[in-house]
């Protein structure tokens, strides 16, 4: 189970 | 550098030089209390967490952080080139038009001296908006998309005016190889039907004043004969977005030291149909019972929390709206030198009053200390320019410091200067409110990602 979830990648 | 913080039930992290955001478990969360780039001690930071989270998860932890320093999304360098700023030529690509310097309504808190500007009543001649437009396309350089907002004062004061101005830009920009954006801001008073068809049709945006609940409102927004407005501008307002649909508006109000519940103030704008909302704070002087003080920070910090909670409620129940403050895009958004250096006043953008006279921004018209010339002179040489080009992230202290400098770019020149005589030294209650609408804005996404498709 991942514990990091990016939601956004200037 | 990154910024982490809890929003309800998700724990965010955002790297700032690269704009990365991430929801992370709390193992994560606290693992990053001891780490501060690559190259931190695995065996420090299981130790610190031994008790709290299980071996295991730790590794797991630690190895996803890695993971992202490695892909340059978690505690990055900064790598903007600073010279851009340096080599950057004066190009005007956006304009005020002040064309009135009078106004139909006697607002407490107004910044232009209910119209005047500390100078005479007066409107602008279709003249000196020709010129004006002429001035903005001679000094646009290669840009070809330009913005002309018409503001006063009160622009429906002067109509038939902003109508020639808008029939000369259109066939300016044929000529010039042009495109221009026409913009308005309305008081209300006057928005008839005959005006609301001629706006909806010719400007890309239109902001509506008015503060929120009825009581609100009117002890605030008065005609000149020192009446209430709400009851008027509220039938012309429901009367333009019945024309105007989905395209692009908001209302618009201020909120003051009387109405730190302002939350209820949008509450009531959206029960009353308007999906595109913004409340902002009044900024003045504490001398007047209504400014917002230090000691009201946490009001109204708490505030922007319950106002995220009725977003997030009104999105779960399908019926979402736009809050000014909280549209933030994070997978792009602006480029990184707007990031960087901010709004633009004095810089590509440039307000003009009704005789013509040029200043950095609209809320600096009137201000003889920064009067940059007038359109009618022979040449416009912005003496000014480098003094605002070199007002950005990088040279403000306070601002090279913060996580949210490449949201808020710096803040409003003209807030640190009315607050602190200064644009170099921003507004600090101004920067409090916007880390929170930060933090509330980014959180609100992260929420709803999560539990949207869950429903309610």
């Amino acid at each position: 189970m991942k514990k990091i979830k990016t939601i956004a990648r200037f | 550098m990154i910024h982490k913080y809890i929003f309800r039930d998700e724990y965010i992290v955002m790297d700032i030089n690269s704009g990365a955001v991430h929801v992370v478990d709390p193992v994560v969360y606290d693992a990053l209390d001891y780490i501060s780039g690559s190259d931190y001690s695995h065996d420090q930071v299981r130790k610190a967490l031994e008790g709290r989270y299980s071996a295991e998860d730790i590794d797991e932890a630690l190895y996803e952080i890695n993971e992202l320093i490695s892909q340059e999304m978690l505690f990055t360098e900064d790598e903007v080139d600073r010279k851009l700023f340096d080599e950057k030529q004066p190009v005007v690509k956006a304009m005020c038009l002040h064309v009135a310097h009078d106004c139909n309504m006697n607002c407490a808190y107004c910044f232009g001296d209910k119209g005047a500007f500390e100078g005479i009543r007066c409107l602008m001649s279709a003249e000196t908006g020709k010129r004006a437009i002429d001035f903005l396309i001679e000094n646009s350089g290669s840009r070809h998309n330009l913005e002309v907002d018409f503001f006063g004062g009160e622009p429906l004061m002067n109509f038939d005016v902003v109508k020639e101005l808008v029939e000369y830009g259109r066939e300016q920009e044929k000529i010039h190889g042009k495109n221009i954006r026409f913009t308005i801001t309305t008081n209300g008073v006057l928005l008839n039907q005959e005006k609301i068809d001629y706006i909806d049709e010719n400007m890309v945006n239109v902001i509506l004043s008015i503060d929120g609940r009825p009581e609100v409102n009117d002890r605030m927004r008065k005609t000149v004969n020192g009446r209430g407005t709400y009851d008027i501008i509220t039938k012309n307002y429901k009367n333009f977005i019945k024309k105007r649909q989905d395209r692009q508006y908001y209302v618009r109000g201020t909120f003051t030291r009387y109405n730190l519940d302002f939350a209820d103030d949008v509450k009531h704008l959206l029960d009353q149909g308007f999906a595109n909302v913004s409340v902002e704070p009044v900024v003045t002087s504490e001398q007047f019972d209504y400014s917002l003080r230090d000691s009201d920070t946490d009001a109204i910090l708490g505030e922007y929390d319950r106002l995220s909670d009725m977003y997030i409620d009104y999105a779960m129940h399908g019926m979402p709206f736009r809050f000014f403050h909280f549209n933030v895009d994070l997978n792009q958004g602006p480029c990184v030198i707007k990031r960087v250096s901010g709004c633009g006043a004095g810089t590509e953008y440039v307000a003009i009053s009704p005789e013509g006279d040029i200043y950095p921004c609209h809320q600096f018209v009137g201000n003889k200390l920064f009067l940059l010339g007038n359109i009618f002179d022979d040449k416009f040489e912005n003496r000014l320019f480098d003094t605002f080009n070199q007002a950005h992230i990088y040279n403000k202290k306070d601002c090279s410091e913060c996580w949210a400098r490449f949201y808020c770019s710096g803040g409003c020149h003209a807030n640190a200067y009315h607050t602190n005589g200064d644009i170099m030294k921003p507004y600090r209650l101004g920067c409090a409110m916007e880390r929170k609408r930060l933090e509330c804005a980014i959180g609100i996404q992260a929420y709803l990602a999560e539990h949207l498709q869950e429903g309610v």
